[in-house]
């Protein structure tokens, strides 16, 4: 055999691969509810936080800005792992799957606060004057004149930094989640050849890759019409 | 639940091993940034080629590997090499996935920085008999870096953070041996002392970046 059939059948082995692609379509199975739940959960938290500070409660927001500097400071992986080894110890046991997703969702809770409050501040005062003097209601000018000139503005950073956090659903295979990487890991040492994992990549770029070139095409096409 | 979560005991048990930790930590963090801010650095020179044979790969390899998780690009080299008579030590590992991811994502930031710089520039250096790699070096680079300082910093935070990687390949960093004392102790409180230690060591940068950010929103 040369080295190059040698390879092949080391990465690429059709006979590893079959067996274990039923187990990565359900890793990708996971993968996506997982991701879905934390993008569905951390963007909707983050537009709350960003709406609450938008109320102006000094204490409030004292406290908000903390939570979400603090979350963006810790690695994913350290808030996974204090949930899911830390908490048991409080009688909680959450199972891998709910450690990641509540993990993820505050990070990505944290980042898009952020991106969220940028967007509404970037809306000049005169705005909000403008619409008050006409009659809306405080709730009626946010959610009308607002907010659709803000999310507009906050749409490709929040879609470069969503992509970057859901990537993370990978961590979950830490804490033993069934999911891509989980289980193309298990595959790999019970089958004692490395193709589970070339699988297991080309199920994450099936993923990942159209979302990143849907990304890049958005920033451009936002770029010339701030 | 302060004897749980914040055992002072525990804690002087750990602190030494923590300490090491976070050693290790900030080592790869020296090594790990610099090699991707110089991969990304190449790609976004490569970037300014217009040759579609250059541009096109270049786009290709950023965006493969913007779309896979780091950690799966660890596990590859980590579990993959041994296969093909590599043993590859988990340091290895993690410095050469981060100089592909973080590659990408420092190569991205700057591209878009030196597209910042108007080619007027590029022509009036030129024409003052400048080289290419001249006027590169003294003026589009500096006005780049100057542009994007925000999403170079951002970015730097993340890569930082994703040195956390390291202790699912067995890295003794900072979060590595909160876990050992964790499990000898069976007690949290490692865990929460290592993330105070990365709070603290990196909410300087946050504030400083959130200060960054509604600057920029002022200004435009």
């Amino acid at each position: 055999m040369g080295n190059w059939e040698r390879f092949l059948d080391t990465f690429f082995n059709p006979k590893v691969m079959a067996k274990y692609l039923p187990d990565i379509a359900y890793g990708m199975l996971i993968t996506v509810e997982l991701a879905a739940l934390v993008i569905v959960t951390g963007l909707a938290a983050g537009l709350a936080l960003a709406l609450l500070r938008s109320l102006g409660f000094r204490p409030v927001n004292l406290l908000l800005v903390f939570v979400v500097d603090l979350f963006r400071a810790l690695p994913p992986l350290v808030i996974i792992v204090f949930i899911y080894f830390g908490l048991p110890t409080l009688e909680l046991s959450p199972s891998g799957f709910v450690s990641t997703w509540l993990s993820l969702a505050l990070v990505l809770m944290a980042f898009s606060e952020e991106i969220f409050w940028a967007g509404i501040t970037s809306i000049p005062k005169g705005q909000w004057e403008a619409a008050r003097s006409t009659g809306l209601s405080y709730g009626q000018t946010l959610i009308n004149v607002v907010l659709p000139q803000a999310l507009r503005l906050t749409i490709p950073p929040l879609t470069n930094r969503t992509i970057a956090i859901t990537k993370g659903t990978a961590l979950a295979s830490v804490v033993a989640v069934s999911e891509i990487l989980g289980m193309a890991s298990s595959a790999v040492s019970n089958s004692y050849n490395p193709s589970p994992l070339t699988l297991g990549a080309g199920a994450y770029l099936v993923l990942f890759f159209p979302m990143v070139v849907f990304g890049r095409w958005l920033e451009t096409r936002m770029r010339w019409k701030r | 639940m302060l004897q749980t979560f914040f055992n002072l005991d525990i804690l002087r048990q750990a602190w030494p091993i923590l300490l090491a930790g976070l050693g290790n930590t900030v080592l790869l963090s020296v090594v790990v940034v610099p090699l991707g801010l110089l991969g990304g650095l190449v790609l976004s020179l490569l970037a300014g080629v217009r040759n579609p044979w250059v541009r096109w790969p270049l786009m290709a390899w950023v965006d493969f590997f913007r779309a896979f998780p780091p950690l799966v690009l660890l596990i590859f080299l980590y579990a993959g090499s041994p296969f093909i008579g590599l043993e590859l030590s988990g340091f290895t590992c993690v410095c050469i996935a981060f100089f592909l991811n973080t590659g990408a994502y420092y190569g991205e930031i700057l591209r878009a920085g030196i597209e910042s710089v108007p080619t007027g520039q590029i022509d009036a250096a030129r024409s003052t008999g400048l080289g290419r790699f001249q006027t590169s070096l003294y003026v589009v680079l500096p006005q780049a870096v100057r542009n994007v300082l925000p999403d170079l910093l951002s970015n730097t935070l993340e890569v930082i953070k994703l040195t956390s990687l390291g202790s699912v390949v067995a890295m003794p960093e900072l979060l590595f041996q909160a876990r050992q004392a964790q499990s000898v102790t069976y007690n949290p409180t490692p865990i929460v002392l290592a993330a105070l230690v990365y709070f603290v060591m990196l909410w300087p940068l946050v504030r400083l970046l959130s200060r960054l950010e509604n600057r920029a929103v002022a200004r435009a």
